[in-house]
């Protein structure tokens, strides 16, 4: 079992980031980040204000497939886990509806709601962004961003 | 400027499955130790751990650890930074010493992983990671070093040959560390094809759970001249940054730039450069850990680290010689303890009474300790006088 | 008062497909028994995947197409037989995940399958009687059946989204609608167990059949039509025959029903069932064409609706991926992995 249950509070708090990826634009410096955090990371200032990226597009710039998972998650492993560019951001997440063979550095990826985990059949559910391959088809990139700087 | 500050005794458990032992025995086997090897008692008392709280449900370690060695209303203060906790500790008694406020602290850095099966440990490793966008996810430590594994590999043209050397230079170091928890030798072929945990990250390239403790004394010049080994191993530099917790906000993700940032402060205070180490213990977590840790100390350029090393570089005999304890990889990686054994180890090297494989003559030594995956950095500077 | 209309529309279905010949093969049904229901294989959810997560999809597909701020929809309604939570409304994960909240009305449906086609004719009445002037419905389920039953040959999962407004914003103006009910007890699910019970063949002509004939007889009477006058005929999707005998006893012929079926390629998708046949069709009607949407719910009831394509249809089309994109996007699936993506495993974790 796992070491802590769902708390309502905090996925209440964290509903924006979580289901429509959130991110924080800092006015000051410009850059677009993601977990927002009460100060922008880079520059310090506390000049921030919300972006979602729920719509838009981005590129895989690393992953693993990781086949030692953390109690709760035997159901998804092996659990691939990609950090991709989006919107200007960059975003840690599960890929899902893929196969570990099919994901690549540098293709395509846009973020889905889905379900992240429950820790027991009478627990809450915690929903939260996965990144899936672009589906072929359809408006894509709409909302804010697209594409962005190359990686670090 | 802060005054002198000297590492006057050091001690050390065997890492292993210890499970006939909880956190207060281990820490005891580490302190007596400790405190034999320097003849004097600490004034104040900094524990180093990261997982009590999660796997044990014990906090207060502070007054639980000083109070279960007899040192019953003496400071003591608990400090935790992931992995990183030995270092940030080794750090907070060294600001205790030379500010003046006391004449000697022990650190004590205690790690007790194996009550509960991985699944549960890897949770509790994780806690490490960024709680609500990266554990959230089921992410482990793996998978994060992992992610920066599989982007260096790519961008600096490095097989998975030239990574497998430091695994296999682990196991041969440790061969002779009597508290090593594996003595195994192992080749990079074993290493390339070893389970699979996070890929590209194999289980050779991973440090083991085990239990353990060390601990080490440091204390001012004044009680270090009436100490056993006198005022001999120095404290020459400390330097210790932050960096944030989520991967996704760093500002490179082929660096850990913070331990750059902790490395140019221990240096300069020291008075010192990387060529002037001739070893050092660093913190190899997984086995791209070591390559980055290697790059940020300034050792190898970027890109370069395990192509040297791979061509010989870093071996028993060069300077700096790396990790000859067998470092996180085989000596074993209780995790919040091990800052403090790689200064135990380091002291023990300068004095010249090292139980494992010695670095003869060496006069400068480097501990870089590493919480998460570049998080809370940590580098101390000891010099033999 | 002004004629309501579908704004945008989206669609989503998963990527696993479970094979017929898997269950047959494994539960001891000989080829005929799938061949008859004419769904060689169906879609499945995948393990992180559920009705809220699908419904999710599909309203920011309509949303889209709709070119609206979600902000402005005024009421969200989910219709699904298969919720995540038994008490807990799934609308209000939707609305918050699409930027709806707070100022909207919300709440989620059950009449078997045709519980989003209910949200979708309350969402058009808000905006004819000018109480909201954007709606929000969605149909979403994954389908369960008891393993080994025939309905798991065509139990499936998918989800479809409308959003409703003024008609000078519609791909599709609402002409009529008429809703035919009784208590007819042929498909029943218990609170607390896991799967539903049906009454064989008593699904069909007293259930499916005289609800979806009468509805649609009822809807022509009111508006003067002829089956001649449609275009189109999608209706609720079970299996590959019943929507076609249906439309016999109607007097429509199969070429106005084959664009608006999807049950061939991915099985019975319960509240998503007619409305991704509807939105099937949307991707490809041209402006003009009247649209005959019968869904039907078991316990039991039909609506009937007309819906008239404008041309903004062709202008709106291409903003999100078409029914036919998701249709494309499969991975077949043993039965095995189909029982774990389930959860049919009894496991233990320590």
């Amino acid at each position: 079992m796992p070491l802590r249950p769902l708390s309502p509070p905090k996925i209440w708090r964290r509903r924006r980031q979580h289901y429509r990826l959130e991110a924080a634009r800092c006015r000051s410096c410009g850059r677009v980040f993601y977990p927002p955090r009460p100060h922008c990371p880079y520059c310090g200032s506390r000049e921030t204000e919300p972006v979602p990226l729920q719509l838009a597009r981005g590129r895989l710039l690393t992953y693993t497939v990781e086949y030692t998972v953390p109690s709760g998650f035997r159901s998804q492993a092996p659990l691939v886990i990609g950090l991709a560019e989006i919107g200007g951001a960059r975003v840690l997440a599960p890929i899902t509806d893929a196969d570990p063979e099919e994901v690549e550095v540098g293709m395509c990826v846009e973020p889905v709601l889905r379900r992240v985990r429950s820790t027991d059949p009478y627990g809450l559910i915690a929903y939260g962004v996965k990144l899936r391959p672009c589906l072929q088809g359809g408006g894509g990139g709409g909302g804010a961003g697209e594409g962005g700087q190359g990686d670090s | 400027m802060p005054a002198r500050v000297y590492v006057v005794g050091a001690g050390m458990t065997k890492v292993g499955r210890h499970f006939d032992k909880g956190l207060v025995e281990l820490a005891a086997e580490a302190y007596d130790a400790a405190v034999e090897d320097a003849g004097i008692e600490p004034a104040g008392i900094v524990v180093a751990n990261m997982m009590a709280g999660s796997l044990q449900g014990q906090d207060s370690l502070g007054a639980l650890i000083a109070s279960s060695l007899g040192l019953r209303y003496r400071p003591a203060l608990h400090v935790e930074a992931a992995c990183g906790s030995g270092g940030a500790a080794v750090y907070t008694a060294y600001s205790l010493v030379a500010s003046g406020l006391l004449p000697s602290v022990v650190v004590i850095g205690v790690e007790k992983m194996t009550d509960y099966p991985t699944a549960i440990v890897t949770e509790a490793l994780a806690q490490a990671a960024d709680a609500d966008y990266e554990v959230f996810y089921g992410a482990s430590f793996a998978a994060l070093n992992a992610l920066m594994m599989r982007l260096y590999m790519r961008r600096y043209g490095v097989s998975r040959d030239e990574m497998s050397e430091w695994p296999v230079m682990m196991h041969e170091n440790a061969l002779s560390n009597p508290y090593a928890q594996l003595h195994k030798r192992i080749t990079r072929r074993m290493v390339a094809e070893s389970q699979v945990v996070a890929d590209p990250i194999r289980l050779l390239d991973s440090s083991p759970i085990g239990d353990g403790a060390a601990a080490v004394i440091l204390a001012s010049e004044e009680e270090a001249v009436r100490s056993k080994w006198g005022a001999t191993v120095e404290v020459a530099g400390v330097g210790l940054a932050v960096d944030t917790v989520e991967l996704s906000n760093r500002e490179a993700l082929d660096e850990v730039p913070a331990l750059g940032e902790a490395a140019r402060r221990a240096y300069s205070m020291a008075g010192l450069g990387p060529g002037d180490i001739d070893v050092a213990e660093i913190h190899d977590a997984f086995t791209i850990t070591a390559m980055l840790s290697i790059e940020a100390l300034g050792f190898a350029g970027k890109g370069e680290a395990a192509k040297q090393l791979a061509r010989g570089r870093f071996h028993p005999g060069d300077k700096p010689t790396l990790n000859p304890s067998g470092g996180l990889k085989a000596r074993g990686h209780p995790v919040g303890a091990t800052g403090v054994y790689q200064v135990a180890e380091l002291t023990m090297q300068l004095r010249g009474d090292y139980p494992g494989l010695r670095v003869e003559d060496a006069r400068n030594a480097l501990a870089s300790n590493i919480g998460g995956d570049g998080s809370t950095t940590t580098v101390i500077i000891l010099r033999r006088r | 008062m002004p004629r309501p209309g579908i704004v945008g529309w989206g669609a989503y279905i998963p990527r696993y497909r479970l094979p017929a010949s898997e269950t047959a093969q494994l539960w001891g049904y000989p080829d005929a028994v799938p061949a008859r229901l004419g769904v060689p294989e169906k879609s499945v959810a995948g393990p992180d995947e559920d009705s809220v997560t699908m419904g999710v999809e599909a309203a920011l597909n309509a949303l889209r197409r709709a070119g609206i701020e979600a902000s402005r929809i005024g009421a969200v309604f989910v219709g699904s037989e298969s919720k995540p939570y038994a008490v807990k409304p799934s609308a209000t994960i939707i609305a918050e995940a699409i930027g709806a909240t707070p100022d909207t009305m919300a709440s989620d449906l059950e009449f078997a399958c045709r519980a989003g086609s209910e949200g979708l004719r309350a969402a058009l009445g808000l905006v004819e009687a000018g109480r909201i002037q954007y709606g929000l419905a969605v149909g979403s389920d994954t389908a369960q059946a008891s393993p080994g039953d025939v309905l798991d040959f065509t139990a499936a999962s998918g989800a479809a989204a409308y959003i409703v407004g003024p008609s000078r914003e519609s791909v599709a103006v609402l002409e009529g609608v008429y809703t035919y009910v009784t208590d007819t007890p042929d498909f029943w699910r218990r609170d607390g167990s896991p799967y539903p019970l049906h009454g064989e063949a008593f699904t069909g002509a007293p259930a499916y059949f005289h609800h979806i004939v009468s509805a649609v007889k009822g809807l022509m009477e009111s508006l003067g039509l002829k089956p001649a006058d449609f275009d189109y005929a999608v209706f609720h999707q079970p299996n590959t025959s019943f929507p076609l005998r249906a439309a016999k006893k109607l007097g429509i012929p199969p070429e106005k029903v084959e664009p608006g079926l999807v049950v061939r390629w991915i099985g019975n998708t319960y509240n998503a069932s007619a409305l991704l046949g509807l939105a099937k069709v949307l991707d490809e009607a041209e402006p003009g064409s009247r649209i005959l949407l019968a869904p039907f719910g078991s316990g039991a009831g039909a609506d009937a609706y007309s819906f008239i394509v404008t041309d903004l249809v062709e202008e709106k089309r291409p903003r999100a991926p078409r029914v036919a994109d998701y249709l494309a996007r499969r991975r077949r699936i043993t039965y095995a992995a189909y029982a774990k993506y389930r959860n049919l495993y009894r496991r233990a974790e320590w």
